[in-house]
């Protein structure tokens, strides 16, 4: 088991090792001076309080979408819906805002569940196609996020635009329903405690409930898990609305932390990267923060070198997509594993009468 | 005689760890039968694998006909003239006998097309030749285990094989069939091929084959000439101690009822019927077993009984109570477990740890949680109790089922099934491609839990295993029953195989029995 662990970790840093490398070859055959944009790519996020906390606010986000897509990926539901979970979670928030006036404290957490509500609903449809008429997740949770984005701009639109401001943007939100910031000088807010609460809730929920082992179970052998009289259609329906709950919260919890409006009027995206962040922490809950925390420190780095060099910040795409190719990469490393696993079994091969390996 | 094959110090060691051959040395001369014996996971089937260009060794060497050979592909094999058959056919069912004799290699008409007619001459040509009887032009859908596995080896001879690789041939054939395959390859073995046989049965063994080679624990225990050496030598030196494969049981005392079929019938897709009107009955402290060749309906009757898919017609009552609708967790609730055919496919989560794979069908009782939290430590403590009781060869509960033996996988899905206290126990192939020491174990262990008054219905494909273990026996043909032995004792094997081909039939009052009347 250990040893699983250790040459997983080993691929991981192969793959970002390899990644970094190609964007080192890439900078320096497009860059003057190459050195300094490699310092401010790698070195940028740390060289100041302000670029450390954007990278913290943009992980913030990617948590909860990592998680979403860790829980959905862990029962092997490939919904791809965290995107418009994360939207329409953002629009649930604002409309909750707008409409009802509720004390401090209790009014942020009512609009991050209404937010998690909204992004539950949403998923809920793909799940219902999948369990009830087998249509592929993959498919309808695709077409979800697009019904979903122009479901929250009819919403933003009709009910909460506010005409004097100049593009289209909600009416503000008022100043109770924000998250207070927790950090003097960068705009990191107390969404931060709430993604690692979250970290904490889907860990005890995948590994120490009885719904968790069921949809771990429905993950590793369908068959297995409806032979053990494990209800799978359940934990189909179920394990995609968690992971859209989450998602929803995720963009309640951006909006409240991070704007005084809604004013997205595209996907922004973080659904994806969510994909990213699940594929690299292995699914597991504990190292998506780890994970959320690389990707943002990437993108900032990014940024900040395109923002006073001549390299564009586009690099990062492709060190994200190497990245993501080769660690899903089963065969990566496959022979090095092997030769190790002989050696290991050549030299302690224990020579007991009768007793049976497999063959 | 001249030596046509030899391997040297091979070694093969697969991902997961296990040591499946190590420093192995065998050879075979031409024109003899050689039979490689061992037990389950000696390693006879990766040291011919190996052969046929399917897996790479770690170390050592092959010679052909005093060559060095590199077999790297199952087509480098087949050039230089080694066939195999494998334990699972390799044939397309819904095309002709002919078309799946020259999938690969087809004739060609003015190089485009398929020349359908040239197919069926060469088919007619090599099964003149070897004296193998088959019709070219028909469906292999529609033909029996034997006639199937005739097709392979006219495939290999096809295909200009001079060494001949059989993987266990007669685990699929009833005892006719066998005596049958026996004679052909006898023939073959007149007409100078050279064949290696696999097996761990010994009368067969005795009966055909030339010389033999003995694999244990992925080690070659030597050669030696059939002639020479005893069962119980072989034996011996296949398992490291004296085996004696019989169950050791008293006379069953059966009680009430546990399990009554009442008219079950289940259709496939196509409205088939594949299991036609069955109807018996399975009382306490008793072994029901049933034989017949695999296919003829006994999986789709084991899976509407345990609820994974329901029956067309009919009704199953367990306990008393109808069960036919139920769903498997009801089903589970009515004390029923189930060993199912396929352990890799149903039995495990391959990739879970034996700890999650102990517990599935009961992690959700009460006592096993806390409100919304699982008592983690009780579920460990079981996991590890189980491992104990069972003596299930691991690292411990967190390593991953797909790293143990067979055997060792199959004492896990059996300590779950055997210990959540069953009145009905369905063991569908309990035993089948395990070792052993594993074999035995279960075997007592289902006699001990009908002992103790729990009702087990046996689905089997090995007669051996059905006939030891089954205190009545009935005979399941083309979804029906064939045959029902009250008392499974005195039956004949070669009688029993009639039964299986359906060459012989029952009359409806002469199986009276099975439903107690």
């Amino acid at each position: 088991m250990n040893k699983k662990i250790l040459f997983e970790a080993m691929r991981t840093l192969v793959a970002i090792g390899v990644a970094l490398l190609l964007a080192f070859i890439i900078i320096f055959t497009v860059s003057e001076d190459p050195g300094y944009a490699l310092q401010r790519f790698l070195l940028g996020p740390l060289s100041s309080l302000r670029n450390f906390g954007n990278v913290l606010e943009m992980a913030i986000p990617l948590v909860f979408t990592g998680l979403a897509i860790s829980v959905m990926f862990t029962a092997k539901q490939f919904n791809l819906g965290a995107e418009g979970g994360f939207f329409i979670g953002a629009v649930g928030a604002t409309a909750l805002a707008l409409s009802f006036e509720l004390p401090p404290i209790i009014m942020p957490i009512v609009a991050i569940l209404c937010g998690g509500i909204a992004g539950g609903l949403g998923n809920a449809i793909p799940a219902l196609l999948k369990s009830k008429l087998d249509a592929s997740e993959l498919v309808s949770s695709l077409m979800m996020n697009y019904i979903l984005f122009w479901l929250g701009i009819f919403i933003i639109n009709n009910y909460f635009r506010d005409a004097q401001a100049g593009a289209m943007a909600s009416h503000r939100l008022p100043e109770q329903v924000k998250l207070i910031r927790v950090l003097e000088g960068t705009r990191v807010h107390f969404g931060i405690f709430i993604a690692l609460l979250m970290v904490i809730l889907v860990y005890l929920f995948l590994y120490r409930s009885r719904w968790g082992y069921a949809l771990r179970m429905v993950g590793l052998n369908i068959r297995f898990a409806e032979y053990s009289g494990i209800n799978t259609k359940s934990v189909v329906l179920y394990s995609q609305i968690i992971g859209g709950i989450i998602a929803g919260m995720g963009g309640a919890v951006e909006l409240l932390g991070m704007y005084t409006r809604f004013t997205w009027f595209q996907l922004p995206g973080y659904g994806w990267d969510g994909i990213i962040v699940a594929i690299m922490a292995r699914n597991n809950p504990l190292l998506i923060p780890v994970f959320a925390f690389f990707l943002g420190y990437l993108r900032i780095g990014a940024d900040l070198m395109s923002r006073v060099t001549d390299v564009p910040s586009e690099v990062v795409a492709i060190i994200q997509g190497i990245m993501i190719m080769l660690v899903t990469a089963e065969r990566l490393l496959a022979g090095w594993r092997h030769r190790m696993i002989v050696k290991e079994k050549m030299q302690n091969q224990p020579i007991d009468e009768g007793g049976v390996q497999n063959g | 005689m001249d030596e046509i094959l030899s391997m040297k110090g091979i070694t093969k060691v697969y991902p997961n760890g296990i040591v499946a051959n190590k420093e192995v040395d065998f050879s075979v001369q031409k024109g003899e039968i050689h039979a490689i014996m061992g037990e389950n996971g000696a390693g006879k089937s990766t040291l011919m694998k190996i052969l046929f260009g399917m897996e790479q060794p770690e170390e050592g060497e092959i010679h052909y006909k005093g060559k060095k050979v590199t077999l790297n592909s199952p087509s480098v094999a087949i050039d230089y003239g080694i066939g195999m058959v494998h334990q699972h056919f390799m044939l397309v069912p819904s095309l002709t006998v002919a078309e799946n004799m020259v999938l690969g290699i087809e004739p060609k008409r003015n190089n485009v097309f398929f020349d359908f007619d040239k197919a069926v001459r060469m088919v007619e040509e090599v099964s003149k030749t070897y004296n193998l009887d088959i019709d070219p032009n028909a469906v292999v859908l529609d033909l029996a285990v034997g006639k199937k596995q005739k097709i392979e080896i006219l495939k290999a001879l096809l295909r200009g094989a001079e060494i001949l690789i059989l993987d266990e041939p007669t685990a699929v054939l009833t005892p006719q069939e066998t005596k049958e395959l026996f004679e052909e390859l006898i023939n073959l073995k007149n007409k100078g091929l050279t064949i290696i046989f696999i097996s761990h049965k010994l009368k067969e063994i005795k009966q055909i084959t030339d010389r033999l080679t003995i694999l244990r624990n992925g080690r070659s225990m030597g050669v030696y000439d059939t002639k020479d050496i005893s069962e119980q030598e072989i034996s011996r030196l296949m398992v490291g101690r004296d085996v004696i494969l019989t169950v050791n049981k008293t006379d069953a005392i059966p009680g009430d009822t546990v399990l009554k079929i009442e008219d079950l019938s289940f259709y496939d897709k196509g409205n088939k019927p594949v299991v036609k009107d069955l109807s018996f009955r399975l009382r306490k402290g008793e072994i029901l077993g049933i034989a017949g060749v695999e296919g003829n309906g006994q999986g789709e009757l084991v899976e509407m009984i345990t609820g994974l898919k329901k029956a067309s017609k009919g009704k199953i009552f367990i306990n008393d109570q109808e069960a036919t609708k139920l769903s498997v967790k009801n089903i589970r609730n009515l004390k029923t477990s189930h060993i199912p055919e396929d352990r890799m496919v149903y039995g495990v989560a391959a990739e879970g740890t034996i700890g999650e794979n102990l517990i599935s069908d009961r992690y959700d009782y009460p006592v096993y949680n806390t409100g919304l939290i699982q008592r983690v430590k009780d579920l460990v403590q079981k996991s590890n109790e189980l491992i104990d009781d069972y003596s299930i060869k691991c690292d411990g509960h967190t390593q991953q089922v797909n790293m143990l033996s067979g055997g060792n996988i199959q004492k896990v899905v059996v300590a779950r099934e055997f210990s959540s206290d069953p009145e009905l126990i369905i063991a569908d192939q309990p035993t089948r491609g395990i070792d052993v020491g594993s074999t035995e174990f279960i075997r007592n262990k289902l006699v001990e839990l009908r002992d103790e008054g729990t009702a087990i219905l046996l689905v089997s494909a090995d007669l051996n295993e059905v006939m030891e273990l089954s205190d009545s026996l009935m005979v399941m043909y083309e979804g029906e029953m064939a045959a029902y032995f009250e008392d499974a004792s005195k039956v004949d094997e070669m009688e029993l195989g009639m039964y299986m081909l359906g060459l012989k039939k029952m009359e409806v009052k002469e199986m009276g029995g099975a439903l107690g009347e």
